[in-house]
């Protein structure tokens, strides 16, 4: 009998001590899931300000959180990954200070306006992150946001005398390893087993986000002499990211190359339509015989002069009607003709002239950018209700991007995606065909378990509040596209996250 | 008494889910260790819960038994597409019964229980994968049942009694798979009812058609927990008319504590053995969805299904009276789950499961005994998913696999003059 009161104790001690309800092939077992013929131990990524988990026109604490880096990172840790440091900021306020003094916006927030109309706001407040207290690193996620190819090869890029004047980035001077360091050689010391690599974008969206204001400089190898929104010459881009492969690739490391997606895959370049200027015939017909002039005397004269070609001629001719119609723009690609209009034979006054120097009207060709919503029709001298934004007084170039402009980007684009696809065949890495990934979004749509994920501003799920960056659902989607990639590339079985598990873009309305 | 009814009301704290549904079938160690077979076998007050019928024969005037279990319960949770996991930290549980009954004069005995059928208490790590369904979930009922047993004859007697219900909720869960503050917090709501009152009724008949054969009916009615005016606390809400949750409201909601119906009959044979077999059955289709419905007209009211079905328990036990000091018993029943496919929510994640059971008595002299019972819950790893979930119109399944087990010993009292 004693041994029976033995036996039931044990059996409740039993019951004490293995309590787990055990699976018989636990998820979190080794070998459940599998890295293949990669080692996922030490993980670095490295780009610009999508690598950096950059949103809403802002980098904060949940940006960073849902970069695809890091969500990467995570299902990385169910087949061996290890440890994934980022240089989180201050706060999900996300604006930057240099010594006290606020240098960078606020994040986006998608607030609600007295009339109960829902749009993106600055989100108010003082942000915390002062790039003048360094945190440095190096980070796992290596993400500077601003960079653009040649960026990461560049010492000083991370020095702090350098912010001010633009030549150094505020937030690789927060976490360089020295005011002479460059963001590769940082990235390289972390000694990586597996990286990935995704830059080349601010290449060319730079001169797209500012409607072609800057310039191409394909010719120009010297990037030392290009200005911020410049298209970047696909040699010097060439040579910059095949020192980067080189750097990363030095330790044996694999890792994935991920290429550069179309900007009419983002919805900063598809929300505002083109035909945004509605008008009755009345008005048309009023705006018309204003342009009367310039369509049946100025352009055919000039052409006839061989100032301009007939075609430029054809395609400067201004003509509004009753219903939605295409704004009229400046178009720095024309030949400006404000200085011959001032003399004889046309005589026009320089105000007129200078209307007209590179008049056109803007076409199904051309992409209205979204900073253009908040000037189209409006009257920017509230003493004169006839300077109509669009109707009779030009858009500026920068919130336009014209086909010949989107040509330069795209030719350029292509060309970088080629070096990249080349680099990742030559090192035998993957490559990761995010364009076409984006296009699917954008095209078509891709279903997911609570929807579909578009490029719709606001309410598509992928882009966030500056109409650039992903939300977290959109990272999430490219951390997805990019695991099915190295699965691919290296044999392994990483798990995908549920993309209806992260958010898309915050609601919040300032105070309160 | 009073004092020892409040003290077991009070002890009450968690009392765990471990069958079908959120139905706690602990209601008296020598039962249990029988597998929790009881309908038809007279030999305590435990009867006041399975056959108020059988009180009647005791052999004794004075019966009381009073008990405790603790439950030791887990539940595990994988997602192999994703890669997500979760296993529950649920307080162990300890359910208390005590029950007495007195016999008035030949024909006819009276009797009091304080049990707790129902109730249920799970705890997610917060924000896991399913936290949209639930965070966690406690849940009381005490039943307090003054019982009347009346004897017919030798062969037949009846019983039944009204049931007092006292019971809680506490409930907490994301508003969604993703809002969140501005911080990343989570937006939850947290409900909490803390003392919701109901009555209901048992009645039961014992049959002894020989000397060694016993058969018994029970009934217990349905009980409806109107809870009415309950705190809904909802925080991390992102400060937006977009999202006018207020930071408190109250609601309404109804959980069913479903009628069960359990016949079965116990044979003793060879002196020292008897043979006992219930078949149960509760009533669980009046499950058909959780709704809870907020006092603030900006905040739409919950609609969870759950169509639950009818599911049945089959128990049998074998006790054996090995020397005048000790009673050995053992059993097994096999519990059938309520929870149909495509509605497996993780606030009661159950399946069907086998109980095995074991314990004995100890008689400490003529008045006394020494009840202890074990009793382990076997689920089989399920792949299962609740579809009832839908975000802007659009079903959502959360799915995965799941595998529970709980392990609960018991001990008990038995007091009889």
């Amino acid at each position: 009998m004693k041994n029976i009161i033995k036996l039931f104790i044990g059996v409740v001690a039993i019951g004490f001590v293995s309590c787990d309800a055990d699976f018989e092939n636990p998820v979190t077992d080794e070998g459940f899931y599998t890295s293949g013929t990669a080692d996922l131990s030490k993980y670095v990524s490295v780009g610009n300000s999508l690598t950096a988990g950059y949103a809403d026109g802002a980098l904060y604490i949940t940006g960073q959180d849902n970069s695809y880096p890091n969500i990467m990172a995570q299902q990385f840790a169910l087949a061996g990954g290890g440890e994934f440091t980022q240089p989180l900021m201050d706060d999900n306020i996300g604006g930057l200070l240099l010594g006290g003094v606020q240098i960078t916006a606020n994040r986006f927030v998608l607030a609600v306006d007295a009339n109960g109309n829902p749009g993106p706001v600055r989100l108010e407040g003082m942000p915390a992150t002062d790039v003048a207290t360094s945190v440095a690193g190096p980070y796992n996620n290596m993400g500077v946001p601003g960079a653009k190819s040649f960026h990461l090869n560049a010492p000083g890029y991370g020095n702090p005398a350098g912010i001010a004047s633009g030549a150094a980035n505020p937030y690789y001077a927060r976490i360089a390893t020295s005011s002479s360091s460059t963001v590769i050689a940082d990235a390289a010391s972390i000694g990586a087993t597996f990286f990935s690599l995704w830059i080349g974008n601010n290449d060319v969206l730079s001169y797209a986000t500012t409607g072609g204001s800057g310039v191409d400089q394909t010719g120009n190898l010297d990037p030392s002499t290009y200005g911020p929104n410049d298209i970047t010459d696909p040699s010097v881009f060439g040579a910059a990211y095949s020192a980067q492969v080189g750097a990363l690739t030095g330790g044996g490391a694999k890792g994935v190359l991920v290429n550069i997606a179309d900007v009419t895959s983002i919805p900063y370049f598809t929300t505002v339509p083109g035909p945004a200027i509605p008008l009755d015939a009345a008005t048309a017909g009023a705006v018309n015989a204003q342009f009367g002039l310039y369509n049946t005397q100025v352009l055919p004269g000039l052409a006839g002069l061989g100032v301009i070609t007939p075609a430029e001629a054809a395609s400067r001719m201004i003509s509004f009607s009753a219903g939605q119609n295409y704004p009229i723009i400046v178009d720095n690609d024309l030949t400006d003709i404000s200085a011959i209009l001032q003399g004889p034979p046309f005589n026009l006054p320089a105000q007129t002239a200078g209307l007209l120097g590179q008049l056109r009207q803007e076409n199904s060709g051309d992409l209205t950018l979204l900073t253009a919503a908040s000037v189209l029709g409006t009257t920017p001298d509230p003493s004169n209700p006839l300077g109509v934004i669009g109707v009779s007084i030009p858009v500026s170039n920068e919130f336009v991007l014209t086909a010949a402009e989107q040509a330069r980007i795209a030719t350029a684009a292509a060309a970088y995606n080629a070096t990249i696809s080349a680099l990742a065949a030559a090192n035998d890495l993957g490559y990761v065909d995010m364009k076409t990934g984006l296009a699917e979004v954008a095209d078509m749509g891709v279903p997911y378990d609570g929807g579909v994920l578009t490029s719709q501003f606001v309410t598509g799920g992928t882009f966030s509040l500056d109409g650039v960056h992903p939300t977290p659902r959109g990272y999430a989607y490219t951390a997805n596209y990019i695991i099915d990639a190295i699965n691919r590339k290296y044999d392994a079985t990483i798990p995908k996250v549920a993309i209806g598990n992260y958010g898309t873009v915050q609601v919040t309305n300032n105070g309160g | 008494m009073k004092k020892i009814i409040l003290l077991a009301v009070i002890s009450l704290a968690t009392a765990v889910t471990y069958a079908g549904g959120y139905r706690v079938a602990l209601q008296g160690q020598k039962s249990l260790a029988m597998g929790h077979a009881g309908v038809a076998v007279v030999n305590s007050s435990e009867l006041v819960f399975f056959n108020p019928a059988g009180l009647v024969y005791l052999e004794n005037k004075l019966n009381i038994s009073a008990g405790v279990s603790g439950v030791f319960s887990n539940v595990s949770y994988q997602n192999e597409a994703t890669g997500a996991t979760a296993k529950t930290d649920s307080p162990t549980g300890t359910p208390l019964y005590f029950y007495a009954s007195y016999r008035a004069t030949d024909w006819l005995a009276v009797g009091v229980g304080v049990y707790t059928p129902y109730g249920s208490s799970v705890s997610y790590e917060d924000d896991w994968a399913g936290s949209h369904l639930v965070n966690n979930i406690d849940l009381k009922a005490i039943y307090i049942q003054p019982t009347v047993s009346i004897k017919v004859n030798d062969a037949l007697s009846f019983g039944g009694g009204f049931i007092f219900v006292n019971g809680s909720v506490g409930f907490n869960r994301n508003l969604n798979r993703t809002l969140s503050d501005l911080d990343g917090n989570r937006s939850e709501v947290t409900l909490d009812a803390p003392s919701v009152s109901a009555t209901g009724w048992t009645i039961s008949t014992m049959f002894n058609p020989t000397e060694n054969l016993r058969i018994g009916a029970t009934y217990r009615s349905e009980i409806i927990m109107e809870a009415r005016g309950g705190d809904a606390t909802f925080e991390n809400v992102p400060n937006s008319p977009l999202t006018p949750f207020p930071s408190s409201t109250k609601f309404d909601a109804d959980l069913p504590l479903p009628a069960e119906m359990t016949v079965g009959l116990s044979y003793e044979f060879c002196d020292k053995w008897l043979f006992a077999f219930d078949f149960n059955t509760t009533f669980w289709d009046v499950y058909e969805s959780l709704d809870i419905n907020f006092e603030d007209p900006n905040v739409p009211d919950s609609v969870n299904a759950r169509n639950y079905k009818t599911a049945s328990t089959y128990r049998f036990g074998l006790q054996y009276d090995a020397t005048e000091m000790f009673t050995l018993r053992a059993g097994y029943y096999f519990d059938e789950s309520p929870v149909q496919e495509g509605f497996f929510a993780p606030e009661t994640p159950r399946n069907d499961s086998n109980g095995y059971t074991a314990g004995l008595t100890f008689n400490v002299g003529e008045r006394f005994e020494i009840d202890a019972s074990f009793l382990y819950l076997h689920f089989k790893e399920v792949d299962a998913s609740y579809d009832a979930y839908f975000e802007n119109g659009q079903a959502v399944p959360f799915g995965g696999k799941y595998k529970s087990n709980a392990f609960i010993p018991g001990l008990g009292v038995t007091y009889k003059m």
